[in-house]
């Protein structure tokens, strides 16, 4: 009990003084997500919208995947895009194997089914009424596009924070495709793994409670947005 | 050259079951048109397929300005509207809500700001200008909706059933804005409703729905 306290008392020390390493993880690992989450919401958006305003053959099957691909396991995408990015891979000549791309790509994997798919689901909860008084005032279709796009934005940004929030805390893909190079492809969540396994629990607990805090601060704002959002739908004339 | 409406020879039905049938009507001149007739009888699909929101299943709407009927483009639709009786509220402000027409036309500025506001006025809410528009009463709901329609400046105006689900004191306010509008006689207005007596206040033509078919009354 008393090396759990002591452990922990490490931990707010080590966060207090912030060294430059335990900083240096931090901003790999906001980067790598961060842009794999800009990344997917740039792909994700259009595909959300295109799911939601089109019709074509086999889009139910699209969504079935496109669905279950929302809880890909990370180990797994991990596994697939090492087979891949590994020398001997069909991409293999682009030497991005433990680098961040790499990491990135993994992370743009997991985050792109989230960030589609409930944009998705958004788009079609947007009550048919919108698009025919959009119609009525005399909008075109993309113009009447553009706004159940925007009458979906609370849902839209709820399922990006989701995916970033997905992305920030996994350790399966990275791990296997950045390989947690000290300095180079070593990001929170490994080092917390690699610290674990080495019995240093004090950078653990320090780096898993910046975590904690991070997914704390990314649930306070998914909270904002669906709250103001369900103040929207409260009245719904 | 003002803007004439008419529907020939109109049919339409769901699940099989005809709602107009044959229905064939002439909009010719200015005024306040009032069609009344029983629930489901075909009034609310009459004036979404004259508003061009709905397809009929056979017959034709035309509109005519001079001479031959005018192609039912995105020009002719910004001619018209229609007031749905679920307004369908953007989740915005009141003031964005009534603009929205404005700004997919490209105008902006003062000029939209101006004609904004006048269709506020117009409709009493011009002290509800900056709040959402989703928290309005259902009676301030349905002149939100005129509003937004009158600041497009329609020639040709359908409201559908306005006042079915408001109470008596935004009836009368939906009421005088309907009567100014037609002392200012600028559009051509198409109201439905099921209340024979507001029928008599506010029509200039009224008329009868009845076996999917339109007549004078």
């Amino acid at each position: 009990m008393s090396s759990i306290t002591e452990s922990f008392a490490r931990a707010v020390f080590l966060i207090y003084h912030l060294d430059r390493e335990l900083l240096r993880i931090i901003m790999l690992s906001l980067e790598v997500s961060g842009t794999a989450l800009v990344l997917a919401s740039l792909a994700g958006l259009p595909l959300g919208a295109l799911l939601g305003f089109r019709n074509f053959p086999l889009k139910g099957l699209f969504l079935t995947v496109l669905n279950t691909c929302m809880g890909l396991p990370p180990v797994a995408v991990g596994l697939f895009l090492y087979l891949v990015l590994s020398r001997s891979g069909p991409l293999g000549f682009l030497s991005l194997l433990y680098t961040n791309t790499a990491m990135i790509i993994a992370q743009w994997v997991l985050a792109l089914p989230i960030v589609a798919s409930l944009s998705h689901a958004s788009i079609v909860s947007v009550d048919p009424v919108i698009r025919q008084a959009s119609m009525t005032l005399g909008a075109t279709p993309f113009q009447i596009s553009l706004t159940v796009i925007r009458e979906a934005r609370y849902g839209i940004m709820s399922g990006v924070i989701a995916a970033f929030g997905r992305v920030i805390a996994e350790v399966g893909a990275i791990l296997i495709v950045g390989g947690n190079i000290a300095g180079y492809t070593r990001v929170m969540t490994t080092t917390i793994a690699l610290e674990t396994d080495k019995g240093n629990f004090e950078l653990a607990l320090a780096l898993g409670l910046i975590l904690l805090g991070i997914s704390l601060s990314i649930n306070v704002a998914l909270h904002v947005v669906q709250k103001r959002g369900l103040a929207g739908a409260r009245r719904w004339p | 050259m003002a803007l004439r409406l008419t529907a020939s020879h109109i049919t339409k039905g769901y699940d099989g079951n005809p709602v107009l049938r044959d229905c064939t009507f002439s909009f010719a001149a200015h005024g306040v048109y009032v069609l009344t007739g029983a629930n489901g009888c075909g009034k609310s699909t009459f004036l979404r397929i004259c508003a061009l929101i709905e397809a009929p299943e056979s017959g034709d709407i035309d509109f005519f300005s001079v001479g031959a009927p005018l192609p039912k483009d995105l020009a002719l639709r910004r001619r018209i509207t229609l007031v749905l009786p679920r307004v369908g509220v953007f989740n915005t402000t009141v003031f964005g809500n009534v603009s929205y027409g404005l700004r997919i036309r490209g105008i902006g500025g003062s000029r939209a700001r101006k004609k904004v506001s006048d269709a506020l006025e117009f409709a009493g809410l011009t002290h509800k200008k900056d709040q959402n528009a989703l928290t309005l009463s259902s009676g301030e709901t349905q002149r939100l909706g005129i509003a937004r329609a009158l600041v497009i400046e329609p020639e040709i105006l359908f409201l559908d059933e306005p006042t079915a689900s408001v109470d008596q004191k935004n009836t009368e306010i939906i009421e005088e804005i309907i009567l100014n509008m037609k002392r200012d006689r600028m559009t051509t207005v198409v109201i439905t409703t099921h209340d024979r007596e507001q029928a008599k206040r506010l029509s200039d033509f009224p008329l009868i729905m009845d076996g999917g078919k339109i007549s004078a009354v």
